[in-house]
């Protein structure tokens, strides 16, 4: 096993709001080793995205708060990073691509002018020159064509897609070694959604950043990654390598998950959906968040929250204290992937 | 494309990579092939169109920038200095003899020579005024709209006790204890009087764009506070800071007249269009002498108020509104 790039232990999120508690993140470990792509599945509010801005020092506290846990990239905490050391790292060594292209850039300035900040955020001594040229070779790299007349173009000028390979462009105008790519295609269509997760898989293998992929589109974690973790409720539910855990999941909500998908090559009369619906952050039931809506729940669930546990050797984990019923279970897609 | 060859500046460097891997819309490489040039137009390009369309606006431009060149160029257009005398032509009115085109007063002073130089103090005045009121008003609205809390409530505090502060009356206690004779002491009470408006539409925009994902994406990419105030966010302001900047010229003309024509701002002999205007109370019947300073005011001021109201149909496309 190499070292861990990222090494996250704990990591525990709340939001104090007038309602009560919102336990957004809570006790989520989890490893990122070189050059892999993770990705993190999850509905809506499941904590994913918190995870990871929660790194970056981008909560807003209050009313968020960092309860406990530690995340060490490259031997250092970054939860204990003081506010000048977290700038320093965000855009150099850990960079974000977020959800929505439309709103991310700024509209009064050209997109040279703000991929050129990126760079000079960090590089304030760097000849206008030099900058500009390495922004129109970013530009190139991202599959923005006419590069040159691109870079004195404002945002408007650019449609979605072009947008978002422009915010990719910028992700990576100082090398970072870890990139979070947050739902980085769920604003987009599909066909262009297609078109940008090429380019981001482009620029990941040839710069070999580890790179978080949050999204909550199985499609998209099948094509891109190579390790998956899901969540729900704020907690890990399930994690491992892509194939494992589409072909083998081990954990009854990500069976829900996997079923509740059409697929592509038969009629089906009827989506199965996960009954119920994801519980309220503030009052969480005890026992496994899950056991409302879970098939195997049973009095155990109601009362222990079961631990995220080794399934096999190769690294497969699942949180269920029934996971084991499971064993033998092949999803739909088992063929599919294989 | 670019060759590989070039040397990044920061990093390891790019691989050029072959274009043709990276899938990119059909539509755009047709056009390119076709030798069809993106236009580009820039926010600048389309608000100059869209001023130019102003016909009164773009008009009153021009008076303006001839009024305020005449003004700059004082020294070398008028005639006379503006306090020689002409002792062959005390108090007459307006006349071609001698290019006394705007008359002389009972000293022999030409009125044409001193309007202009009373419009170079008058503009140096509603320049200044509006340049040094727009950076205080700049400055405080984005630190309050920015920082919010404690700050913010502080800031805003002072401004509306600015603003509610009856200007004219403290003005005329400000300059008989401090003012008078320096046109440039005028001017930075003036200025601190200014400000308050442009705060408070300043802040306003603050409050909103600061939670606005470009910020929080320059955030992510190590932008520090003051980079995001005045990089990111400043320039999303510029409109209204310019709309109200103009404006600030000719507010500050006005009461500069004001205060000098009562006696409490700039004092002769600099002449001022304000003291010009009051130096005919004295003179009763040589009405020459009031109204051609008065009439210079009031067309500056009409001016600036339509390049004003041209610049905010311009720079604020939504509140476009159909022109007669």
């Amino acid at each position: 096993m190499p070292e861990p790039l990222l090494s996250i232990r704990d990591l525990t999120v709340e939001f104090r709001t007038e309602d009560g508690v919102v336990h957004a993140v809570d006790s989520v470990s989890y490893d990122l080793f070189p050059g892999e792509i993770l990705g993190i599945v999850g509905e809506s509010g499941s904590g994913k995205s918190v995870s990871t801005l929660a790194l970056l020092g981008l909560i807003p506290q209050p009313p968020g708060k960092i309860v406990k846990g530690e995340a060490l990239f490259k031997g250092r905490d970054l939860l204990k990073l003081r506010k000048k050391e977290q700038r320093d790292l965000r855009g150099k060594e850990v960079a974000m691509i977020f959800q929505d292209p439309m709103t991310s850039l700024n509209p009064v300035l050209t997109i040279g002018f703000q991929l050129g900040e990126a760079i000079k955020t960090h590089f304030p001594d760097e000849k206008n020159d030099a900058v500009k040229q390495r922004v129109v070779d970013l530009l190139n790299l991202v599959g923005v064509p006419n590069a040159e007349t691109r870079y004195t173009q404002y945002p408007h000028e650019f449609s979605g897609g072009m947008r978002q390979r422009a915010m990719i462009a910028m992700s990576m105008a100082n090398s970072p070694s870890l990139l979070i790519a947050d739902e980085p295609t769920t604003a987009l269509d599909v066909t262009i959604q297609a078109q940008v997760l090429e380019v981001l898989k482009k620029v990941q293998a040839e710069t070999e950043a580890a790179t978080i992929l949050i999204t909550h589109d199985l499609g998209i974690v099948a094509e891109m990654c190579d390790r998956v973790l899901v969540m729900y409720a704020g907690h890990i539910v399930e994690s491992g390598d892509v194939m494992t855990i589409f072909q083998k999941p081990r954990h009854p909500y990500t069976i829900g998950l996997m079923n509740s998908l059409p697929k592509v090559t038969e009629d089906e009369e009827w989506l199965e959906p996960i009954q119920g619906a994801p519980p309220s952050l503030i009052s969480l039931p005890p026992g496994c968040p899950f056991h409302p809506r879970c098939f195997l729940a049973r009095e155990r669930c109601r009362q222990e929250l079961p631990p995220l546990e080794p399934v096999d050797d190769a690294g497969h984990k699942s949180a269920c204290h029934f996971s084991e019923e499971l064993i033998g279970y092949e999803s739909k897609y088992s063929q599919a992937v294989a | 494309m670019t060759e590989p060859t070039v040397t990044p500046p920061v990093g390891p460097p790019i691989p050029a990579g072959d274009p043709s891997v990276v899938p990119s819309p059909a539509g755009v490489d047709v056009t390119v092939a076709a030798g069809l040039e993106l236009k580009i137009r820039s926010q600048w390009s389309y608000a100059r169109n869209r001023f130019l369309r102003h016909r009164l606006a773009v008009l009153a431009l021009f008076l303006l920038i001839g009024i305020f060149l005449v003004g700059a160029f004082a020294n070398y257009i008028a005639p006379y200095s503006y306090s020689a005398i002409d002792f062959n032509n005390l108090l007459i009115g307006p006349t071609t003899r001698a290019q006394h085109y705007f008359g002389t007063d009972e000293l022999g002073r030409d009125y044409f020579s001193r309007v202009i130089w009373g419009i170079r103090t008058s503009e140096e005045v509603g320049i200044f005024v509006a340049v040094v009121s727009s950076i205080i008003g700049l400055v405080v609205g984005a630190i309050a709209g920015y920082y919010r809390g404690w700050l913010d409530n502080v800031l805003m505090r002072v401004t509306d006790l600015v603003l509610t502060l009856p200007a004219l009356a403290i003005l005329l206690v400000l300059e008989a204890l401090f003012g008078g004779a320096s046109q440039w002491r005028t001017s930075l009470i003036l200025a601190g009087f200014f400000w308050t408006g442009l705060a408070r539409i300043v802040r306003g925009i603050f409050l909103s764009l600061r939670e606005k994902e470009y910020v929080e994406a320059a955030k992510a990419s190590g932008a520090g506070d003051m980079r995001i105030m005045f990089r990111h966010i400043l320039p999303n302001t510029m409109g209204p800071v310019i709309v109200n900047g103009t404006l600030a010229v000719a507010a500050a003309i006005l009461v500069e007249a004001a205060l000098s024509f009562l006696g409490f701002g700039i004092k002769p002999p600099t002449p001022s269009l304000g003291v010009l205007v009051a130096d005919g109370e004295t003179n009763p019947q040589a009405w020459w002498i009031t109204v051609f300073p008065g009439l210079t005011i009031v067309l500056i001021v009409l001016c600036v108020n339509f390049v004003g109201d041209g610049l905010r149909d311009a720079l604020d496309p939504t509140q476009r509104r159909v022109r007669a």
